[in-house]
């Protein structure tokens, strides 16, 4: 069980205008894993992203989730499959209120297959999940349009919409971006439960110290390469990820 | 000693009547309250026709045919969608009933709702590729569209080319014909405010907002989509078909920039994104262009101005206003006692 590969990325490479921003990157994830993806600005992250969840199509390279092509497949279809994947700018529906914002994917064909509901229930699924997500409990906050909420929220109602789709490998692009010190330290145990619930986490984070109290397994892109994989410790002690990303603030893990 | 003083405090009914069903219905008050604007528009639309003179009869049908066009534009703005030819669902649907007559000789009752349902279909069918187009270049497609299918006719000859076709079976007395205009165009206003206080409506109005973040809810949105186009095309379709019998011809004016233009202003000032808003645009925008007829030429000078006023004083359309100001009112209400010492502290 721990063996089987849930996610494998072989290969895969795109090109914007002659500019490779992913060149031929693979990688392995068991179930149940906790990965990172980091890297210098423009090394190709979110394309990496963007091509694992069909929300842009490979030149060329494959990518199987627990066994199954799913290369250049719709992202709805993607998350049919089970894979959720947040946003590094939180664009939420502004004028929708905070709470039918998570309406919608639970709106989904797999949401509604997973957690059933009818018109009404949803709401209350709505709120829980919220609440889940740091949202103080009988707090207005939820009954706001999403338009005014502040950003360190938008983060945590993105993070709700991947929960909302009871997925089984989550995509965090740069959830911690934007947030304060404490609204991180808040984030970090739902973080862990998740993870601890068998659910596969790949974040891409410029926060490597609070990244790395979180994944056991990371690789490092630089322009579009792979240049390192392994444990947070083994990555950092290469000379090439030093050189290429990390100058000499590997012990800091400075924030982004 | 203590003095009383008061505050002004804005209070919104409509919130608290809105969201909580419960409260909605557990008084007598609130039940008015919430039926009391809609019951106002039935009870004006339903006897109206029996006081209308011929001519002003036909200008209410004309209004009911543009509002309907308007609802449809509204419903396709509501998911992101902005149409710049809404001639393309009335054309389509006007010749479609126009060849169900004169081809196999059906009569009214079934040529309408066949076109219809026909015409929504192939619309959608239509605009399904270009559906992943947003903002001005799906409004481009559109307009181009009417404007294709004016020529194409006029080149081809097909459904009587210029000619257009003629003589074809007339609807009941035009009483009648207002009476199902009425009761098409209130079941569309109401049935899509409906439709969009549910979840599916929900999905339908977030893909205005963003159909990237609908998308990676596990929705598909270009599916979506075509069913919002599908729906918004049922009116207008109709529109073109009732309207073909009315005349008993349809012709290459079906697919005119008039049926395009009209809708989108009466929409717009009567407030996007609510359908009431629309027809009410609609029944403004119709007859005030006719009663400007008495000043000749300055007909069009009076009636931009008066379209700029209402844009430029209220953006937020003339429905959005009207509901805010009767779900809001200000009152006076007494602050809790404050004695002088307190006071003092205050403004220490």
């Amino acid at each position: 069980m721990e063996q089987e590969p849930i996610l494998k990325v072989s290969d895969l490479s795109k090109s914007f205008g002659g500019v490779k921003a992913v060149d031929g990157v693979s990688f392995t994830l068991r179930a149940g894993e906790t990965f990172g993806i980091i890297g210098p600005n423009g090394s190709g992250k979110s394309t990496l992203i963007n091509l694992i969840t069909g929300f842009v199509k490979p030149d060329s390279g494959r990518v199987f989730f627990r066994g199954r092509e799913i290369t250049g497949i719709p992202p709805y279809q993607a998350v049919t499959l089970g894979i959720a994947r947040s946003f590094q700018m939180a664009r939420p529906f502004y004028n929708l209120t905070v709470y039918k914002n998570l309406v919608i994917p639970l709106y989904s064909p797999r949401a509604k297959r997973l957690k059933g509901g009818k018109y009404g229930d949803r709401d209350e699924v709505a709120i829980h999940l919220l609440e889940e997500v740091g949202f103080e409990r009988d707090s207005l906050v939820p009954y706001k349009l999403a338009g005014t909420l502040p950003h360190g929220y938008l983060k945590r109602l993105e993070l709700a919409r991947c929960l909302a789709l009871e997925p089984d490998l989550i995509i965090l692009d740069e959830l911690f971006s934007g947030m304060s010190m404490s609204e991180v330290a808040g984030i970090l145990p739902l973080l862990e439960k998740i993870s601890a619930e068998g659910k596969t986490l790949i974040m891409v984070e410029h926060r490597l110290k609070e990244l790395f109290r979180v994944v056991k397994r990371v690789i490092v892109l630089n322009f579009g390469r792979k240049i390192a994989e392994g444990t947070p410790e083994e990555v950092m002690g290469s000379p090439e990820v030093k050189e290429a990303y990390l100058g000499g603030e590997v012990a800091e893990g400075a924030g982004s | 000693m203590a003095k009383t003083a008061y505050r002004k405090e804005r209070v919104d009914r409509g919130i608290k009547a809105r969201t909580d069903d419960i409260f909605a219905l557990s008084s007598f008050r609130e039940i008015l309250y919430l039926v009391l604007p809609r019951l106002l528009v039935i009870l004006f639309l339903l006897p109206l026709p029996l006081f209308l003179g011929t001519y002003w009869q036909k200008v209410m049908l004309i209004t009911l045919i543009i509002a309907l066009l308007a609802v449809s534009w509204d419903l396709l703005a509501s998911v992101g969608l902005v149409s710049l030819g809404q001639a393309l669902f009335f054309g389509v649907g006007g010749y479609l009933a126009g060849f169900f007559s004169t081809r196999w000789g059906w009569p009214p009752l079934f040529t309408i709702p066949a076109a219809t349902l026909t015409g929504a279909v192939f619309c959608t069918l239509l605009l399904y590729p270009v559906l992943r187009l947003r903002g001005i270049y799906f409004g481009l497609i559109t307009f181009a569209l009417p404007l294709l299918f004016m020529r194409v006719i006029e080149a081809t000859k097909i459904l009587g080319g210029t000619e257009g076709l003629s003589s074809l079976p007339p609807l009941p007395e035009i009483t009648v014909e207002l009476y199902i205009l009425i009761v098409v165009a209130l079941g569309c206003v109401f049935g899509f405010r409906r439709m969009f206080d549910t979840d599916y409506g929900l999905v339908l109005k977030a893909l205005r907002d963003n159909d990237r973040s609908v998308e990676a809810g596990g929705i598909n949105v270009q599916w979506y989509k075509a069913q919002a186009v599908f729906l918004a095309a049922l009116p207008a379709a109709f529109a073109g078909a009732f309207l073909t019998h009315h005349y008993q011809f349809v012709g290459m004016p079906a697919f005119a920039l008039d049926y395009s233009i009209l809708p989108l202003t009466s929409a717009i000032l009567g407030g996007i994104g609510s359908f009431a808003g629309a027809m009410l645009g609609a029944f403004i925008l119709v007859p005030l262009s006719e009663v400007l007829r008495a000043f000749g030429t300055l007909r069009v000078v009076i009636y931009s101005v008066v379209l700029v006023i209402f844009v430029v004083g209220l953006p937020e359309g003339i429905f959005h206003y009207l509901q805010r100001k009767y779900h809001q009112f200000e009152r006076l209400v007494p602050m809790e006692e404050v004695s002088d010492g307190a006071r003092a502290d205050l403004k220490g």
